[in-house]
């Protein structure tokens, strides 16, 4: 299809292009998508002739992708716009839908590999981020005005404060007057509005001392310009606005291709086959009603509580619940939203509409409607001590100019305030958090904001969800244990075990396949029984796999450690496979390194108990491990916990953890593709980077260390000022020296401190 | 001594007009997407002709 369409070059730009169009593409899948409703849901714009919507597709990695998805309309003409977004993993095409439909265009979207994520969370009123573009306005009008004011402070200072030129020193100041407006009144805002806040609440954040000395500053500078006796302190009140503004914008870069306040929603499909009067229909799944008669086909999700009426159901409920295995259900069965069909298609009458289904009841809980309760972060009461002391300082320093000099003391209290600003704090903390997210950011570790940190730096306790977050899926370890079979025999096991749709059955095929590469046998009988296991006729013999008593396999002592198929060909039975989770690596490593810390660990999983003496071997005995956990119990199980000293940090993945990672002080969601699915959280991590949770929390809690470190630099810093200022001796010179001096100085240390730790810590 | 006046007039302005197309290239989404543009100015806008003679 490129070739056809003279995009060959595709394939020039990157060695490695392109994931080919999936194999399991329906062609009614998106059938849905000719419902005039959903489309429009979907459009951003919509006229007779044109088109307009944004697709997020979470397979773009590489920029021959873009090139691709850039060049749509020279493989159709009713394509007149495309524009791809690369670290949002959006495109945005534009088209005529008179040449090309909406549906046409995502299976087109699907065909060349790039299958449209639309879940439910699309439908719904689109939200425009406008915020960034206030802040990068407002950083650079306050760069501008600031390096403006600067220069012209220049030839004052360098004079020595006697201008020759008439007029030229007054002319300056009124140019900087001007200049400085727009800082006070739009760069500043920020602060302003943080400040007020913080005292409306009754708390005196950092903004609130910051506020005053900025109110103070700009104040005593408008008043000496205005009376004409001094030019102010004008370029160092805009350079400290710049800076704290510059650690802003640094400490809150955002992951844009990742969500962290994911709905249920976002994993429920937009469309759903119904059947209304024998005839299949696709409707948006939002106008599902209780009652309705459903088609759900293999890999296709449940939208709501239902009764099966027809078909053989085998569900999976690995995202819900975090069971390993699909389970059978026969006609009559309730099944679960959240649940994914393996197999043929069923047919399900809906008992519950989809906002009230057992699985979004989780969400109903009160964990989701409050934003978390973050506790403050440390600088905050530290400011207070720090404002304490500078308005004691003032205080004396007032109290010593009324008895020598009366006229000084408003001079030498408006300098101490404006020296001795703890924007420095202010500055150490951004600058040392942004740092470390970036930090983080490269180590594959996702964080949502920068008081995660300051949270992880507290965790005491750990806990691990198995499934999915300290096992990896789809990677099963197998052994066989027994009497060798032959090579002919383990075709025949191999060829069995392909008929079935059950876990262990796949996992055993696939490792079956590693080392025995003959083609499978072809089966002249087929028959398995759910819950027992299958049986096979195979050229001329008869494979029996499955369960101990339905393989009548000899009793065993050993301790059962894991999933096991007996295997009985012709009647002699021959051994089992043990088919134990795969566990991500450095695992074991991790567990001793943490136990070697203060903290304690916790093992939570929906999953049935026979891991345990895995876990054991890797967590050891005095870890508390727990089989069989609800969603709601994984989320007392944290608020139990929290009720103890130290924060909770929980690690999991799926739907069946959401509560617990929203409960959590650390919620820390583990995938192995970030930019996939992800319950709400705190933290997106890499799967691959689980084995470096310990250099994590160590590195967060050095994060602390390193602030301190530079506000004891910053104190120094303000010792000079304040000599200065209370001798009745801060000159405008002095005051535009120890700014940038005491800024830049943080900035650097900081940011070096934090690099060569991470270095340390091999992160 | 005016000529000094006028001069700094003239920078004032000129500076504010910067700062001016800048406040509006922020607002006109200029800064939102601060990597795609960078691969995108790499890819060769061949005419459909030229592009297939070249393919061997």
């Amino acid at each position: 299809m490129l070739n056809e369409n003279d995009l060959c070059i595709y394939y020039d730009i990157d060695s490695s292009p392109g994931i080919k169009a999936k194999g399991k593409f329906v062609s009614n899948s998106f059938a849905y998508l000719d419902d005039d409703s959903v489309i429009d849901q979907l459009l951003q714009f919509r006229s007779a002739g044109q088109m307009n919507a944004t697709f997020s597709l979470p397979q773009m990695h590489c920029s021959s992708c873009i090139y691709l998805l850039e060049n749509l309309h020279r493989i159709n003409a009713g394509i007149t716009k495309s524009q791809a977004h690369f670290e949002r993993k959006e495109v945005f095409v534009s088209f005529n839908p008179t040449v090309i439909s909406l549906r046409k265009m995502v299976e087109l979207l699907a065909f060349i590999g790039y299958e449209p994520a639309i879940s439910l969370n699309d439908a719904g009123p689109k939200q425009k981020n406008n915020f960034n573009h206030r802040k990068i306005a407002e950083l650079g009008v306050a760069g501008f005005c600031f390096s403006n004011i600067m220069m012209l402070s220049f030839p004052e200072y360098f004079s020595g404060g006697e201008i020759e030129q008439q007029g030229l020193k007054e002319t300056f100041s009124w140019i900087i007057f001007v200049l400085s407006l727009p800082v006070l009144f739009f760069g500043a805002r920020s602060i302003f509005v943080a400040a007020g806040k913080g005292l409306r609440q009754g708390i005196v954040n950092i903004d609130a001392p910051i506020a005053l000395a900025i109110i103070i500053t700009f104040a005593r500078s408008y008043y000496e310009i205005i009376s004409g006796t001094g030019s102010g302190y004008l370029d160092s009140g805009t350079g400290i606005i710049f800076f704290m503004l510059i650690g802003r914008w640094f400490q809150h870069k955002t992951y844009d291709a990742l969500s962290f306040d994911r709905q249920y929603k976002s994993y429920f499909p937009l469309g759903v086959t119904v059947l209304r009067d024998c005839k299949e229909e696709n409707i948006p799944a939002t106008t599902l009603q209780n009652g309705e008669i459903i088609v759900i086909r293999n890999e296709e999700m449940i939208p709501a509580d239902a009764r099966i009426i027809a078909g053989e159901a085998f569900i999976d409920y690995s995202f819900v619940s975090g069971e390993d295995a699909p389970v059978a259900r026969k006609t009559g069965d309730l099944v679960f939203a959240g649940g994914k069909q393996k197999g043929g298609a069923i047919q399900l009458k809906l008992v519950k509409a989809p906002s009230q289904s057992y699985i979004t009841q989780l969400w109903n809980n009160d964990i989701f409607s409050k934003t978390k309760n973050k506790e403050q972060s440390f600088i905050h009461p530290w400011s207070r001590y720090f404002t304490a002391i500078l308005l004691s300082i003032a205080l004396l320093a007032a109290c010593y100019w009324a008895f020598t000099d009366a006229s000084k003391i408003l001079p030498v209290v408006t300098a101490v305030l404006i020296v001795a600003c703890p924007c420095s704090l202010l500055l150490s903390a951004t600058f040392t958090f942004g740092n470390m997210l970036r930090i983080f950011g490269k180590n594959k570790l996702y964080l949502k904001n920068a008081s995660v940190i300051e949270a992880l730096a507290k965790v005491q306790h750990i806990v691990f969800d198995k499934t999915g977050t300290i096992t990896q899926t789809g990677q099963a370890l197998v052994n066989f244990r027994g009497d060798a079979l032959s090579a002919q025999e383990e075709t025949w096991v191999r060829s069995a075990a392909m008929q079935s749709a059950h876990t262990l059955s796949t996992s055993l095929a696939t490792y079956l396949h590693k080392d025995n590469f003959t083609t499978a046998a072809p089966l002249q009988h087929f028959k398995e029984v759910a819950g027992q296991g299958l049986v096979a006729d195979i050229e001329g013999a008869r494979v029996t796999l499955g369960a101990a008593s339905f393989a009548n396999a000899a009793a065993t002592t050993a301790p059962k450690t894991s999933s096991r198929v007996h295997v009985n060909i012709n009647e002699n039975y021959k051994g089992f496979y043990e088919i134990g989770n795969h566990y991500r690596q450095g695992i074991h490593e991790l567990a001793r390194q943490l136990q070697q810390g203060p903290y304690q660990l916790h093992v939570l999983s929906g999953d049935n108990d026979a891991e345990r003496q895995n876990l054991f071997k890797i967590f050891g005995t005095q870890t508390p491990l727990r089989f069989k956990v609800s969603p709601a119990d994984k989320l007392s199980y944290i608020k139990a916990l929290q009720q103890q000293k130290g924060g909770v940090l929980m690690a999991g993945d799926g739907l069946n953890d959401a509560g617990a990672l929203m409960q959590a002080d650390v919620g820390i969601a583990v995938s192995d593709d970030a930019a996939r699915f992800s319950p709400a959280c705190d933290a997106i991590m890499d799967g691959a980077a689980l084995g470096k949770l310990a250099a994590f929390i160590s590195y967060a809690k050095a994060g602390r260390q390193i602030v301190m470190a530079s506000f004891a630099l910053s104190i120094l810093y303000n010792v000079v000022g304040l000599s200065f200022a209370v001798q009745a001796k801060l000159s405008p010179l002095v005051a535009a020296i120890l700014m940038p001096a005491s800024s830049i100085s943080i900035v650097l240390l900081v940011s070096l401190l934090t690099s060569v730790l991470a270095k340390r810590k091999n992160l | 001594m005016s000529a000094l006046f006028i001069l700094i007039g003239i920078s004032l302005m000129v500076a504010a007009s910067f700062l001016a197309a800048f406040i509006w290239s922020v607002g006109n989404g200029q800064y939102d997407d601060d990597y795609t543009p960078s691969v995108r100015m790499l890819f060769d806008n061949e005419p459909k002709e030229a592009g297939s003679e070249k393919k061997s």
